[in-house]
């Protein structure tokens, strides 16, 4: 990846959860730390935004869920992202999950979790580490 | 003696009395051991004073403070208040199944809690039935699942209704279960007039801060006119509407804005009832509102008082009330849940216990306490117990409910509550002059404002200038917390469903559809009222999925622009 391509984002909100305090503030603190960042507004299907990370070719895909269906809605977003064969693709979770579910997403594939009170600047960092980590696509 | 310039001379004499202490023992003490910061401000960002005198309050026309339960009811809206009878504990409780929800419910009134709240799982708020795609994963989660009539009657079962008020928190499909809650009542044989209770049904603040929804604004603006007036003439001690704050100010917002944007939600259902005909003095009396209690002690009692006084005053003056009664603004509490912490979780409790404190002394009518597990899911019994016992012990031990307003006339408290009310009139005059409230939720005018706050208060507590015990100071590394999570039942949704699949089984197909052609008919005319036809309905087996799709044929659904 070149130095000076910025790092895209989709930040996504699936199923009927509508808490999106985080997810805006997320959404504001990367684009002030220079990525592009696309936001899909809420209501989503897990289909209809793993699809739309793949045409969009981001780099880190986040979803936000703060409704308790994350076991529910992360493995159909992993599961339509590998049928697209788009493995560069990192999967991020953020919101409020017990963490013994937070394990168990992450040994599915969901690359990092990042829960409520995170600092931006540390949300921020994670994604240039990983996206630094995976190299150029 | 008894010149009329003595109370000014007497004010001359504190400004001097104040210039000559800054000058003596304040600048000795300050330049050996200077103040903790430059510059104080409460969280909401009014700016604060070292200390506050008679100087403060002397442009405040005493009358302004005045009386409980009289115009303009800063100090509370009754002539009584807790020296009657204490506020209504009310817990909120819903998960899984009716049947699940009753229990607790039963388990929370033999514990001393004196109102129900329910609270729905995400497909009953936004008008999904339980089998709906949509749905996969959520039913009975976050709240009760709610289909039909059955699930109701299952809900209440063994409940005496005529007895306790029960308080729904519903929005865009609230008038379906004010319509189940009628059906249920005239089943049992109860007399409407004599049920208590409110369901939530305030629409505007979900295109704001909450966000669920089904319809367009504007008829889902007129269901809740729907429901104000069929309640009005047919529900006496009904609240059909809970004008709420708490969502605007969960999803970020200053209290200030919480209190400004809930009051020009308020002022824009007014308008709509009254556009229909309807006398102010004949709804506005059932009208309620529901407010946060977030951490800053004084700031929010005086936003609770500040409130109270704008309110009499737009239902006075801008509506022309007559009856004090529709001028007198009574309030749900409950404490802030975004205040909560994951980290050292027990101190969560301590949080809500002087939030607590707060709303009593800002003279809340009813109140929920938060559990202390609420950052992890939502609450078990021992939480929820504990939660009541803390507003048993503020009732019950402090001593703060035997006076009436015992904060009011302090120099700060007065002064902090008028600089509120002018910042909340000057709020509602800018709505105003950018053309009201619905073409501004249409422009993310408030949802902007709301999303800058939050961004603002995330960064502040990133570099520690809002400090959070156990988050962002007194940190604790790697705790392993000892906590008991309340558990999904993984056979809920099969559970719902299979009820839900009985009631389609058993009811008379063509009278449902024959009602739901009736109901789009209904929908195409803004004249006519909604509610009866949707308790026809319910009443037949009809399923919330059922009556929802129809609409959505005659209204269509509405789509967010996001602001960030």
């Amino acid at each position: 990846m070149q130095k000076d391509t910025p790092i895209r984002v989709m930040l996504a909100k699936v199923g009927l959860d509508g808490h999106d305090r985080g997810v805006k503030v997320v959404a504001r603190a990367l684009r002030d730390a220079g990525m592009d960042v696309i936001y899909t507004g809420l209501h989503r299907t897990a289909e209809e935004v793993a699809m739309a990370a793949v045409q969009e070719d981001v780099d880190v895909l986040g979803i936000s869920l703060l409704s308790g269906a994350h076991m529910t809605i992360f493995p159909k977003i992993l599961r339509t992202i590998e049928d697209q064969d788009s493995k560069g693709i990192i999967i991020l979770g953020g919101g409020v999950m017990p963490d013994e579910d937070v394990a168990e997403l992450k040994e599915m594939g969901v690359q990092e979790i990042l829960l409520q009170d995170t600092p931006p600047q540390e949300i921020v960092s994670t994604i240039r580490e990983l996206v630094a980590a995976r190299g150029p696509r | 003696m008894n010149d009329v310039s003595a109370p000014r001379d007497r004010l001359a004499e504190i400004a001097h009395s104040l210039e000559d202490w800054e000058s003596n023992e304040l600048a000795a003490f300050v330049a050996r051991q200077p103040e903790r910061k430059e510059d104080f401000r409460t969280f909401g960002g009014f700016p604060l004073k070292r200390v506050y005198t008679p100087l403060d309050t002397a442009d405040i026309p005493p009358e302004d403070i005045g009386l409980p339960g009289r115009y303009p009811f800063t100090r509370g809206p009754y002539p009584t208040m807790y020296r009657g009878r204490f506020w209504t504990m009310r817990q909120i409780a819903g998960f899984g199944t009716a049947e699940d929800t009753n229990q607790r419910f039963k388990y929370l009134i033999s514990q001393g809690q004196t109102g129900l709240s329910t609270d729905f799982d995400m497909p009953t708020l936004m008008g999904y039935d339980s089998d709906h795609p949509m749905s996969e994963g959520e039913v009975g989660r976050e709240g009760v699942a709610i289909d039909t009539l059955a699930d109701m009657e299952a809900l209440f079962e063994g409940i005496d209704l005529e007895n306790i008020s029960v308080s729904m928190t519903i929005n865009p499909s609230a008038w379906i279960l004010l319509a189940m809650y009628v059906a249920l009542a005239e089943k049992r044989g109860l007399d409407l007039n004599r049920l208590s209770g409110t369901i939530q049904a305030d629409i505007l603040k979900e295109y704001m801060a909450q966000k669920e929804w089904i319809f367009p604004i504007e008829p889902s603006v007129r269901i809740v006119r729907d429901c104000i007036t069929y309640c009005a003439r047919n529900m006496k001690r009904y609240n059909p509407i809970n004008i709420s704050g708490y969502h605007i100010s969960e999803a970020g917002s200053s209290p200030l804005q919480e209190v400004a944007f809930t009051l020009a939600n308020a002022i824009t259902y007014v308008e709509e009832v009254t556009k229909t005909g309807m006398d102010v003095d004949e709804f506005a009396p059932r009208l309620a509102f529901f407010f946060v209690c977030q951490t800053d002690f004084f700031e929010e009692i005086a936003k609770f008082r500040a409130a109270r006084r704008v309110y009499a005053k737009i239902m006075r003056e801008r509506f022309g009330a007559k009856d004090p009664a529709s001028m007198r603004l009574r309030f749900h509490c409950q404490t802030a849940a975004a205040t909560l912490t994951k980290p050292q979780y027990k101190v969560n409790i301590v949080r809500t216990g002087f939030q607590a404190l707060a709303a009593v002394l800002g003279g809340a009518q009813s109140l929920h306490t938060n559990g202390m597990d609420e950052a992890f899911a939502i609450p078990t019994e021992e939480a929820m117990k504990l939660a009541l016992r803390t507003q048993q012990v503020v009732a019950h031990e402090t001593r703060v409910p035997d006076v009436i307003d015992p904060v009011g006339g302090s120099y700060f408290l007065e002064s902090l509550t008028s600089q509120y009310e002018m910042a909340i009139f000057d709020i509602l005059d800018e709505v105003d002059r950018r053309g009201g409230t619905i073409k501004l939720i249409n422009e993310g005018w408030f949802q902007r404002h709301i999303a800058d706050f939050a961004y603002e208060l995330a960064i502040k507590k990133q570099d520690g200038d809002h400090p959070v015990v156990g988050v962002n100071c007194y940190v604790e590394e790697a705790e392993e917390p000892d906590i008991e999570i309340h558990p999904y039942d993984p056979t809920t949704a099969d559970r719902q469903i299979a009820r839900l699949n009985e009631v389609r089984a058993s009811r008379d197909e063509a009278t449902v559809q024959n009602l739901l052609e009736k109901l789009k008919a209904v929908a195409r005319n803004e004249d006519e009222n909604i509610v009866p036809v949707t308790i026809e309905l319910v009443r037949a087996g009809a399923s919330m999925g059922d009556i929802v799709e129809a609409l959505r044929t005659v209204w269509g659904t509405y789509r967010e622009t996001p602001v960030f």
